[in-house]
Parts: structure tokens; sequence; C-alpha cells
């Protein structure tokens, strides 16, 4: 490296955002429309849903018909990136686990994601299990900005006036498909309640939503949309923002280091372009990170200097801890009334039709907090392995003729037993609050780094009775579930040898807690505006903040307070201007 | 923008999609097994395909991993699996077996398991036949593929055969019902922009549920 050197711009922005994704994008999106220059850095390439989703594709279009060899969730699915990226490693202390998913793009993991859009409710912020923590601010002080959110991006959901599943401004629901009828009703007969599902699309159009299609209901919002009518931070808040003139984006741009002063305040941050490998440094008034929970705390910790040895923000040494995912467990079936369905288009739309909130009575139940239930199947679009179910079970019911058959089998009674079997399919997910606990946690692993040389993560993170106690709850729940509508399941039913078919922490992919706000600067990390308590030019605005999430998935409550953080941004510089 | 709107920013898009599609469509040929030779043509890069994604697929195209053999032997089985009948075309019309080649080359763990099968087969059958599967009257054929199509009632010496059966099937499934020809034969009617309005009134009432309430 004999010709070594950082290239410095001389530009002072009046903010740095770091990651694109809904934290970033929200707040580079108030902050360019208030004036100020803005720069965000993103790690991943440019990505404008218009020309770069993979919507509408028909599954003879990839030679592996979808399949998920080189995208997790399938090779049309919008995310680059997943659990695992070449020449990015993180490692995991012995006896723990830890699935850490990046999206390396513009807009980050928004999009892909399922668009479940629901707000915490008054006893997420403020519980009152005696178990989990509670946060620095209330329902009351969030409820403005999700309001706000909802009228500015669009949620269609219905109103139930559940008192901690706090209703918004809703959009019209999708109607159930049929599978999502019969599910409805075996639910209701086991105890459990179903309400139409909230999610980031728009069902109607909006004189607040400007430069937005409508959605033509394709189901395939994981694709990310070409018309914009779902949610992704990339074309609703970066893209938009960028038309102000006061937003600019580097992409491909892998953030190095928070740079601080003597006085220990952020001055700007060095990055490496990912795709030359040069060294590059600018600055701003003012840092905000959005790179997500583990990349924020990764980047923090990275940042040592003599104003923050321990790395910068993290004076409390809190940064990296309570790392906290939700849980997930699942089970699958299908309906013998459904077999010979008949067919017609029942794409819906990508996110979900339908959820159970939580209802359980917690005082008779090992564990605190909840779960709600995601539920799917259907006469969705064929894609690789999607029958392979089908030889598995085709011997559990008698074939047409009333006869009883064996599985498995070839030919054209085979075949029937395809075009039979297809869209009877049922399958229900839970996914729950797992406790944010300090002796879950990532750090910088001392022995390694990445192929930017940057210091990697090294996680430690283990379930409890609590997460496993839930995890059997989610398993009886959907068997009586599946009992009272008449389905068989298919699946192998998971008991206590495999933690009832709890997933590996991470692998919901709603990591949160690595920054905790409180009042407190010695049991947090920020204070209640996501303002770094030993740092005050420096913000969180990705899932780190988080205290305790609820059952409730991560992004509309990411979206809220990252509005709230940049207009508290917006307030300090006033009051410094006035 | 309405929904109105939306669909006339998507025309465009759809055009666009169009010609992609048919460029990406395989050449006809009367069965799978020459499949490679044509394979590295139908590799466009789509808008949104990464640049490694997209070399990967190349160099996957170029490779090839079954000889004339296997690939004549899968394409036999592929058609036993999905045969032609009044309801579709068959496996080979359909191009699975070069789906099958290429799916192998990118899912490595199935190499073993495919190759080593179908020498299985071939060795079952030299024993019972005195020939390789291909080279079988059709009875004797079937009469093998019986004996490891249905897992509950093969025998513990066929246990191997079922596991590549399931495999084989399993792949010749994915690709044939993957394709255009098994898209329409399986029945879906999506991935078209349109209003989403509920259940079929019909098929509500077929299925017991009430047309007029949000639930049924």
């Amino acid at each position: 490296m004999s010709n070594y050197q950082i290239k410095e711009n001389p530009e002072v922005y009046d903010a740095i955002v770091v990651g694109s994704g809904a934290g970033g994008g929200m707040a580079g999106y108030i902050l360019a429309n208030a004036g100020l220059k803005v720069l965000m850095l993103e790690a991943g390439p440019f990505f404008d849903p218009a020309k770069d989703a993979l919507q509408l594709r028909w599954p003879w279009e990839s030679p592996r018909r979808g399949a998920s060899t080189t995208r997790p969730f399938g090779d049309f699915d919008a995310a680059f990136g997943g659990w695992q990226l070449d020449g990015e490693p993180y490692s995991k202390a012995a006896g723990t686990e830890f699935e850490w998913f990046r999206a390396r793009m513009l807009g980050g993991r928004t999009n892909h994601w399922g668009r479940i859009s629901l707000r915490m409710g008054p006893d997420d912020f403020k519980p009152t299990d005696g178990v989990t923590e509670e946060w620095p601010i209330s329902y009351d002080e969030v409820k403005p900005f999700y309001d706000r959110v909802d009228r500015m991006i669009g949620v269609y959901g219905s109103v139930e006036g559940i008192r901690n599943e706090p209703d918004g401004i809703f959009m019209k629901p999708p109607k159930p498909r049929l599978n999502e009828l019969y599910i409805s009703k075996g639910a209701k007969k086991a105890g459990v309640p179903v309400i139409p599902g909230r999610g980031a699309v728009l069902t109607e159009s909006s004189s607040e939503i400007k430069g937005r299609g409508t959605c033509f209901y394709c189901g395939q919002c994981g694709r990310s949309c070409k018309v914009y009518a779902d949610f992704s931070s990339s074309s609703c808040l970066v893209i938009p923002a960028m038309k102000t003139g006061n937003l600019k984006v580097i992409d491909n741009a892998m953030v190095r280091e928070i740079l601080t002063n003597d006085e220990g305040l952020a001055i700007g941050v060095s990055y490496v372009n990912t795709t030359d490998l040069s060294e590059y440094s600018v600055k701003g008034k003012t840092v905000i990170l959005g790179a997500s929970a583990c990349e924020s705390a990764r980047l923090m910790l990275n940042s040592k200097s003599k104003a923050h040895p321990a790395g910068a923000g993290n004076s409390s040494g809190l940064v990296g801890k309570y790392l906290h995912d939700s849980t997930g467990a699942s089970l699958s079936g299908f309906l013998p009334q459904l077999l010979d369905r008949k067919r017609y288009n029942e794409d819906g739309a990508g996110s979900v039709h339908i959820y159970s909130p939580w209802w359980g009575d917690n005082a008779k139940l090992k564990f605190p907090r909840g779960y709600h239930i995601e539920y799917g199947g259907g006469l969705h679009m064929p894609s690789y392995g999607f029958l392979n179910w089908v030889p598995n079970v085709n011997g559990s019911v008698p074939g047409k003729d009333g006869q009883a058959q064996q599985r498995g089998g070839y030919g054209s009674a085979l075949k029937e037993d395809y075009r039979r079997f297809y869209g009877a399919n049922v399958g229900m997910a839970g996914r729950g609050t797992a406790l944010a606990r300090k002796d879950n946690y990532c750090e910088i692993d001392p022995n390694s780094v990445d192929k930017f040389g940057i210091p990697v993560l090294r996680f430690h993170y283990k379930w409890a009775s609590e997460e496993v106690e839930q995890a059997k709850h989610m398993q009886e729940t959907f068997q009586s579930i599946m009992h009272e509508m008449g389905a068989v399941i298919t699946s192998t039913i998971p008991g206590a040898d495999t933690s009832y078919g709890l997933e590996a922490p991470g692998k919901i992919i709603h990591e949160g807690g690595t920054t905790r706000m409180g009042n407190d600067p010695k049991t947090s990390v920020l204070n209640k505006w996501g303002q770094a308590h030993d740092c005050k030019n420096l913000y969180v605005v990705d899932a780190g903040p988080f205290v305790q999430q609820g059952d409730k998935n991560l992004t509309w409550t990411i979206l809220a307070l990252s509005m709230r953080t940049a207009e508290y941004i917006l307030s300090e510089k006033n009051k410094l201007n006035s | 923008m309405n929904r109105r709107d939306s669909l006339k920013a998507l025309g465009l898009i759809a055009a666009g999609s169009g010609v992609l599609a048919s460029s990406c469509k395989p050449e006809s040929k009367q069965n799978g097994v020459d499949a490679n030779e044509n394979a590295a043509t139908d590799t466009d890069k789509l808008p949104g395909v990464q640049e490694f994604e997209h070399e990967r697929n190349k160099q996957l195209h170029a490779e090839t991993f079954f000889t004339k053999h296997e690939m004549a032997t899968i394409t036999v089985l592929a058609d036993i699996i999905i045969p032609e009948d009044e309801s579709s075309a068959s496996a080979s019309q359909a191009e699975v077996p070069a789906f099958i080649e290429f799916i192998v080359k990118d899912m490595p763990s199935n190499k073993t398991p495919m190759r080593g099968g179908l020498k299985w087969m071939d060795i079952q059958c030299q024993k019972s036949y005195g020939n390789v599967f291909i080279k079988c009257k059709k009875e004797q054929q079937i009469d093998l593929v019986d004996k490891i199509a249905y897992p509950d009632k093969a025998t513990p010496e066929m246990q191997q055969g079922v596991a590549f059966f399931s495999l084989m099937r399993n792949l010749t499934s994915s690709g044939f019902y993957t394709s255009e020809l098994g898209v329409k034969a399986i029945g879906y009617q999506g991935n078209k922009p349109g209003v989403w309005n509920g259940v079929p009134a019909e098929v509500l009432k077929e299925h017991g549920f009430d047309t007029e309430s949000f639930f049924g």
C-alpha cells in the first residue's frame, strides 16, 4: 500500500446518516425536507424498485426456478445479502447462537420485508409483567409519530379497539383468501382471535401520498414494488428525499469509524469504497446511525479515541448488550376441504391478510408477554420445491375414487395428486417477545476482521426458559387451530428436544436493543431522543434504541422513533440558532 | 397515483418483461438429452440480478455434470414421473432434464445422491433384468419404479432407491410445475395486475361461507 491515502471531503454536512433502511431513510427524509444538507452513506449498491425489482417475473425466468441458493428467500426476493456475506464474517461464542441477516443495498431490508406494520402498545412501552423493563417514553408520546407515519407512508388495517394493539389511520384491508377463512373459523373455535392484517401497502390512493401507485395485487411485496405501492425506504423515503436537492447518497460506502474530537463530539466518519477499496473521510455536524442494531453497535465499538476509550457512545459499557430478536416457531398442514379447489387468482396483497394479536392471560402461563400469529398457504405462484410435500402426504386421505392409497407414487396418478393438493396447504408462524437480557450481546471479536480490515462482531446469545415456554405454547396453539379447522398436520410436530421448533436467534430478523435508550447514563447508551448520553451529536435511529420490543414487528416503531429523533435534532439546531 | 395510473406505469414495464421472457424461452427439442449445448444461451442478465449471481449462473451453465448416459436415464425417469397424458405435456417436453442438470450444479449436495442413485438403479436392473435401466423393457422399468416409489411398502433393501426416487421426484415436479407448461397445468391464475375483491362468490358458497361478511 505505497500510495495509501485518505481522501478528505472538505464539505461539512449538517448531518451524516449511516444506512438507508427504515431508520436512516426516515431521518434523511425529515432532515432533507427541513432544508439541512444531508449525506447518506450506504454500504451496498443503489437500488430503485422501479427498475431493479424482479416483480412479475415468472418462475422459469430464474434458472433455479426461484430456489434460495444465492438469496435466502429465493431468486426473486429483493434482499441483496442474507445471513452470510462473502468476506464479511461474524463469530459466535462457544455454546451460543446468532444468525445475522444483512441486506447491502439502498433501502436495506425494507425492500423485502413482510410489510407487517404493527404499533407497539401502551403495555409494550410500560410493561406490567414485572419482568421486562420499561422504556423512558410512553405510547402516548410516540402515538403522534405513529399517526404521521400512517398518513405519510400508508397502512391498511381495521379499527379493533384492542388495548395493547393500538389502531392506526388505516386504509381498507384486503379480504381473506379461502384458506384464511377456514383458519379464522378454526382459530375462533380454538379461542384465538383473528383480525384483518395490518400492512404498509397502498390499497387506496391518498391525497397525502404523492408519486406512488396503488396496489394491483400481485402478492409479491417481497420482491419490492415497481410502482412503489408498498413501503420500501428506497422508494418512499430516500429517492424522494434526494429530489429535494438536500440529500446526497454515496453507495458502496462501508463506514469504518465515527471520527470524534478531543471534546468527544463527533466530527464525521471515515469509510471505504467497497468497489475500489479507496478510503475517504467526510465531515458532519451531526452523525446519525441507522446501519441496523448490530452494525451500528459494531461501528460505535470500533470508534475508539482518547475521549471514548471504549468506543463512541459507550461510556456505559452497554453498547451491544441487551441484543434481542423475536421468537419464532411454525407448523404446516393442509385442509382436506380444499382438495381439488376451483382455480382463480388469489395472489392478493403481499403483506398479511389476517393475523392473531396476542390474546393470552399471562397469569396462567410460564412466560411474560406473548406472541402474534401470521398465517400462510393458498394458490400461490409455483416456485422451486412448492409441491415437495404432496408425495409425503397423499396417502393420508382417500384418493379421488374414495379408495385408500399409498403415499408417494408417479405418473398420471401422481400428477392428479399434485393438482389436487395444490393450494390446500396452510401454515402458521408465531412471532413473540424475546426478553432483552444484558448477557445476550454482541462485541468486537478480538481475533478477526472483515475483508475491509474492519473488526467483526462476535455474538453471545442463548434462549432461556421464557422463550422456550413461549414456543411450546405456540405449538399447542397451532395444533389446536389445525384440529378445529379439520386440517391434517404435515410437518413433524417439534418437541422438547428441538425447543419446540424455536428458531435460532437472528432468524426472525427483528434484532434490536444494542444501544438502548434510558434516562440513566449508567444503564443506557442513548437518552429518550436516541441521542448518545456521552456524545451529544451522535444519534441512533435503527432498532438499537429499543429497550424491549413487543411481539410487534419492529419497522413501524423504527419509523416513528426515527421521525421523532430527526425532529429533536431540528429543534436542537433551532435552539442553537436562536 | 390511482390504480389506473399504476397499471399504466406498469404497462411500459410489462412490455420490457415480455421481451426478456421470450428471449429466455428454451428452444424446442425432442428430448432433454443434449440440453447442455443450448443452456448457455438462456442466461440474459435481468435488471436487479447482481453481477456475482449472473456470473455464477453463466459459469454453472458452462459446466457439464451428467454424462450422456445419465441424462438419458434422467429423461426416461422424469417422463415416468410426469408422463404426457390428457392433462398436460411430459417432463422432458418441458425441458426438465436440463433443469435437473442445472440444479445439481447449483446445489452440489445433490450431485452424489443423483449420480449414485442413477448407478444404483442400473445395478438393480442389471441384476434383475440383465440390462441397464434405459435398455430395459418398459414393464421392467416400471417394475423397479414400483419398488421404490411408495416409501411405506418398499422393502428394506430398496430404501436407498426410495431416497433417490424421492429426490428425483421432487426435482422433476419442481422443474415441471415451474415451467411455462407446468404453471398452466397446475392451474395457477395469478402474476398479473388486477384487483383482489376476496374469494369469488360461487367459491364462498361452495365452501359454505357467507358472501357478505369479511370473515365469511
